[in-house]
């Protein structure tokens, strides 16, 4: 019994020591995302793929490897995900992107002092020095994007069309109005939350009624905005955008793009787990820091 | 006449001969699904078993699959009523919404009160709420003549509605003031939270497991318990209570009903009420058992991950039965799990589980016919040979309407 | 007020209903003949997604709406065979149906197209003559839309004729009210139950068409968020008559028209209170309208012969 004993505690040791070697030989940063709506959605959820997809470009994927949960607006499935994940011991770093995740974050995190978590958008990393925050300051491309429709627009009316008033939805929004006042205060901007992320008919009838209320330019935060985009370039109004780029779908419509460039946060974090720090610090993506970039749409192009 | 012990043994084979088409569905289902995986580029074998995997595979995955069809076990109870009382209940997601509304607030309040006073009280008020909305629709089905269907279907999103503006407004988690301004609540105190469940293993099991304490480490909580129980007493209720007998004499036959003077209009309500009271459970319990607030991405099926309707397809699994409904639920809780396993390791759409998911709903539900002309079969030869039909065999209730 | 109630929020309202009219049409043949469809949302989404996809491809819109409807077609024999042959559970089967549709009309797109493109789909029709009528904003109201929500008002008279006037609509309402008394007169029930769900079905995927080829001209993952779903409840309000599941949508569509107004205005009232609003007066609405409608009584009944 007790030789039995003894050689499986040899087997464990020689295993261990074979996983401790690989990973210490590993040098593939391995990276696991989950997203709470479609990676090609245009906005939110696409920004963090396109960043993770940038950086794996920069790195190779031989060197960066990362699995992507996308479609996750239940948060319970968030959940086992990010469980499972933090069980396995596989990856370096573990995005929650979303801020409906945070509870998740805060019971999770203790649990695997180990692994590293970030999750945004938000700033609390829960006093945990294992969790990073991340978040936008989007009213400041809401600022430069309100500051430049105010002085576009001929008939002294803008039109937004919102999601849910939170988040970085609203801080683009509000952002935005501020922008509009300070460039001209005579300009009305009209706003209309939807109370929904995902409604497309409702946020393009809004957008639509805002065209029929004298808007010459529209704007809107979150996926459900590509109805108003079409509104936009039917009616011969402007667009501008946020999260991610839209040049494309609104092609001469479009005239500013706020990007989100999560890679600048990814890359300071990133650097953090190298040097043995594994959280406790929280990220905000600026214009200053480069995190947001203007990005040019496809008007008087 | 054969023995007690030959009929029992009987009956076991029948319910197990029973399952056969729905096993057949399955097989089918996923064949279906594997030339939808074959055309993603994805092994559909290595598919399925990350899926079996990802439901049953680890102690932690049978945990998750338990705690995925906690809900939809409640909800699946509150629906095998309202269809045996006949009615179509698919008001769950906001009456789940009701309920957790309800109890959160209720823990909130109560947060100062002992966890032996505060989380009975939070079930409780989370019961009444969401009996409270199912019981709207009863009351206009009943008195104003107005179709649940479509009843259900706007207080769904009234009801979600309503959420967001109580998140944002007066239950907004104070921390969220000046931040980020996430609807969400405040978080519900550890101790008023539902105590997770863990099984201590008789000295046998042990060595199986290597562990004594199975689904510890885990998110499975005490909702799952109670949702066992209140499965069994459902049954009681609705097979050995005059209540019962009221509520399905309705289902069954409408008119008979009323000519044996049973108050149809006070029993369709009382199963919308009993329906929507299980479905507000469903949400408290998501709440206090693994949530610990409540907060809203503004749809419904953020918060209720569309226990409101997958309930209903588990209702009908398990055979309008609440017992039935305890297998049905967690073999539905095993296949969301797995599903979303499936999504990580193969890295396939999520869509591609949604349809799935509807595939396997389909096949099922049409398979439905060959198990009941199997049973029809068997209560004809039951009365020819002047054998006493069994008193819980599952008759599929028509669903009559108020004329 | 007159900032509140403008001819363009009537216009509003008429683009809104229109694919409640093409669904809730559809779904009105279905249920006379006693079959309850509640996958018609997982149609519409097929319908939607096959029809963006024909148009982004062949930049036809004939072809676009051919597509959509043979998609419906497909769906809807598929639904037909489910619950008359197979005799499934209407309300179950149905969310099954959804599921399906919800889930493979997005899981094509992201493989098809991939991301949010816009097409070139139907423009305003400006009706010569009409659509200049100044009088109570007559001419914006009703004569500059686009040719799909023309079609969609135009079925609604057709339907009810169909459906009151002629020997089919006996027919199926026979078959919804009777089904054996029907066959006992030779009516083929499963047939004409085959013809109306597979209508249905044609008409939900006519109804996602106007979604992503007409009124929103972009497709996204569940584009029509539910509005099959408020179909089906249109069908109950409407008691079965295509008049007044006309009546219906134009109420639920007024409503959420004019919410989005007030918002949009500046009013400030809370806008979730705003969002609800058409859904509470739906119910409101119908608590004092006509309260006895003559429901198909076989509805949800498989047909069984000899019963």
């Amino acid at each position: 019994m007790l030789k039995k004993m003894q050689f499986v505690f040899l087997i464990v040791a020689v295993l261990l020591m074979a996983v401790t070697v690989t990973q210490a030989q590993d040098d593939v940063f391995r990276v696991a995302a989950v997203a709470p709506s479609a990676t090609n959605d245009l906005a939110f959820s696409q920004s963090m793929y396109d960043a993770l997809m940038l950086i794996q470009g920069e790195m190779g994927a031989d060197k960066f490897e990362f699995v992507f949960q996308d479609g996750t607006f239940v948060v319970d499935d968030a959940a086992v995900a990010l469980r499972e994940w933090a069980t396995s011991g596989e990856y370096d770093l573990i995005i929650a992107h979303g801020s409906q995740y945070g509870t998740i974050i805060e019971e999770l995190a203790p649990e695997f002092p180990d692994v590293s978590f970030a999750w945004g958008t938000d700033v609390n990393t829960f006093g945990l020095d294992n969790v990073f925050a991340y978040t936008a300051a989007a009213g400041e491309g809401g600022f430069v994007n309100g500051a430049l429709a105010a002085l576009m627009t001929k008939t002294g009316k803008i039109g937004v069309v919102g999601p849910i008033e939170v988040g970085d939805a609203k801080l683009y929004v509000d952002g935005f109005v501020a922008g509009a006042a300070a460039a001209n205060p005579d300009v009305e901007v009209f706003v209309t939350y939807i109370q929904s992320f995902s409604d497309v008919p409702l946020a393009t009838e809004a957008a639509n009624t805002h065209i029929a209320n004298g808007a010459d330019i529209l704007t809107g935060s979150a996926q459900m905005v590509v109805g108003a985009i079409a509104v936009a370039q039917e009616q011969g109004a402007l667009w501008f955008g946020t999260q991610a780029s839209q040049a494309e779908l609104s092609a001469g419509a479009g005239v500013m793009f706020q990007v989100y460039r999560w890679d600048v946060v990814l890359r300071d974090i990133m650097a953090s787990i190298a040097e043995g720090k594994l959280g406790g610090e929280a990220y905000t993506l600026t214009l200053a820091n480069g995190g947001l970039v203007m990005e040019q749409g496809g008007y008087g192009k | 006449m054969p023995s007690h012990s030959q009929r029992l043994l009987q009956n076991i084979l029948n319910r197990l001969l029973d399952m056969v088409p729905t096993l057949l569905a399955l097989v089918l289902a996923f064949l279906v699904a594997s030339i939808l995986l074959f055309a993603l580029g994805a092994d559909p074998g290595t598919a399925i078993n990350s899926m079996l995997q990802g439901a049953f595979g680890t102690e932690n995955a049978t945990a998750e699959t338990l705690v995925k069809a906690t809900p939809i076990l409640f909800v699946a109870i509150g629906i095998s009523i309202a269809f045996r009382g006949g009615v179509i209940n698919i008001g769950g997601e906001g009456q789940m919404i009701a309920g957790a509304v309800a109890g959160v607030t209720t823990a909130l309040v109560l947060k100062d009160a002992p966890a032996i006073i505060t989380i009975p009280m939070s079930l409780v008020m989370g019961f009444i709420s969401g009996a409270f909305y199912g019981g709207i629709a009863g009351f206009l089905r009943a008195y104003f003549g107005v179709n649940e269907i479509l009843s259900t279907i706007m207080l769904n999103q009234v009801a979600v509605q309503l959420m967001n503006y109580l998140l944002n407004n007066p239950l907004l988690d104070p921390a969220e003031l000046g931040t980020n301004h996430i609807p969400k609540t405040a978080r519900i105190l550890a101790e008023h939270q539902l105590p997770r469940l863990t099984i201590n293993l008789p000295e046998v099991l042990v060595s199986i497991f290597g562990h004594a304490d199975l689904f510890a480490k885990t998110r499975l909580h005490y909702g799952l318990i109670i949702a066992i129980v209140l499965a069994i007493l459902t049954y009681i209720l609705l097979w050995r209570t005059t209540i019962g007998y009221r509520i399905r004499a309705v289902g069954q036959n409408e008119r008979a009903a009323r000519y044996a003077g049973i108050n149809v209009k006070r029993q369709m309500m009382l199963s919308l009420v009993l329906a929507g009271g299980f479905a507000g459970l469903a949400g408290v319990v998501q709440v206090l058992g693994l949530q610990y607030r409540l907060q809203t991405d503004g749809s419904p099926a953020g918060f209720t991950a569309s226990a409101g309707f997958n309930g209903i397809v588990a209702a009908l699994f398990g055979g309008l039965n609440p017992i039935g409904a305890i297998p049905a639920s967690a073999f539905f809780g095993g296949l969301l799990v797995g599903a979303q396993k499936m999504q990580r390791d193969l890295g396939v759409p999520a869509a591609l589980i949604t349809a799935i998911n509807g595939l396997i709903v389909v096949f099922v539900v049409s398979s439905q016919i060959f198990t009941q002309r199997r049973q029809r079969r068997r209560a004809n030869i039951a009365v020819a040979t002047v054998d006493m039909p069994e008193a819980d065999e599952p008759v599929q209730p028509v669903l009559e309407e108020v004329v | 007020m007159n900032e509140i109630f403008t001819a363009s929020v009537f216009a509003s309202a008429i683009r809104l209903a229109t694919p409640y009219i093409f669904a809730g049409l559809g779904e009105t043949f279905s249920q006379r003949s006693g079959v309850l469809n509640l996958g018609v949302d997982g149609i519409m989404l097929m319908g939607a997604f096959t029809g963006f996809y024909a148009v982004y491809i062949t930049e036809n819109l004939l072809i676009g709406v051919l597509v959509a409807m043979l998609t419906g077609l497909v769906m809807g024999l598929a639904v037909a065979f489910i619950s008359v042959t197979l005799k499934a559970e209407q309300g179950i089967s149905g969310i099954g149906v959804y599921l399906f549709g919800l889930g493979l009309s997005e899981l094509l797109f992201q493989k098809l197209i991939g991301t949010p493109k816009s097409i070139v789909g139907f423009t305003a029709i400006s009706i010569p003559g009409l659509s200049d009528i100044q009088f109570l904003g007559i001419g914006e109201i009703f004569f500059r839309h686009n040719l799909l929500v023309y079609v969609a008002f135009a079925l609604v008279p057709i339907s009810a004729y169909v459906l009151n006037r002629t020997p089919l609509g006996l027919m199926i309402r026979a078959v919804g009210q009777n089904p054996q008394a029907a066959d006992a007169m030779g009516i083929n029930v499963a047939r004409v139950r085959y013809f109306t769900v597979t209508l249905g079905g044609v008409m939900s995927g006519l109804a996602g068409a106007s979604l992503s080829i007409a009124l929103l001209k972009v497709f996204q993952q569940n584009l029509t968020s539910g509005m099959g779903f408020i179909a089906v409840a249109l069908v109950y309000f409407g008691g079965w008559r295509p008049f007044g599941i006309l009546a219906g949508a134009m109420l639920f569509s007024f409503v959420n028209a004019l919410q989005l107004q007030i918002s949009g205005i500046g009013v400030d009232i809370p806008a979730e209170f705003a969002v609800m609003a058409p859904y509470v007066i739906t119910i409101i609405t119908l608590i004092f309208a006509s309260k006895r409608t003559e429901k198909p009584t076989a509805l949800t009944k498989p047909f069984e012969r000899g019963e």
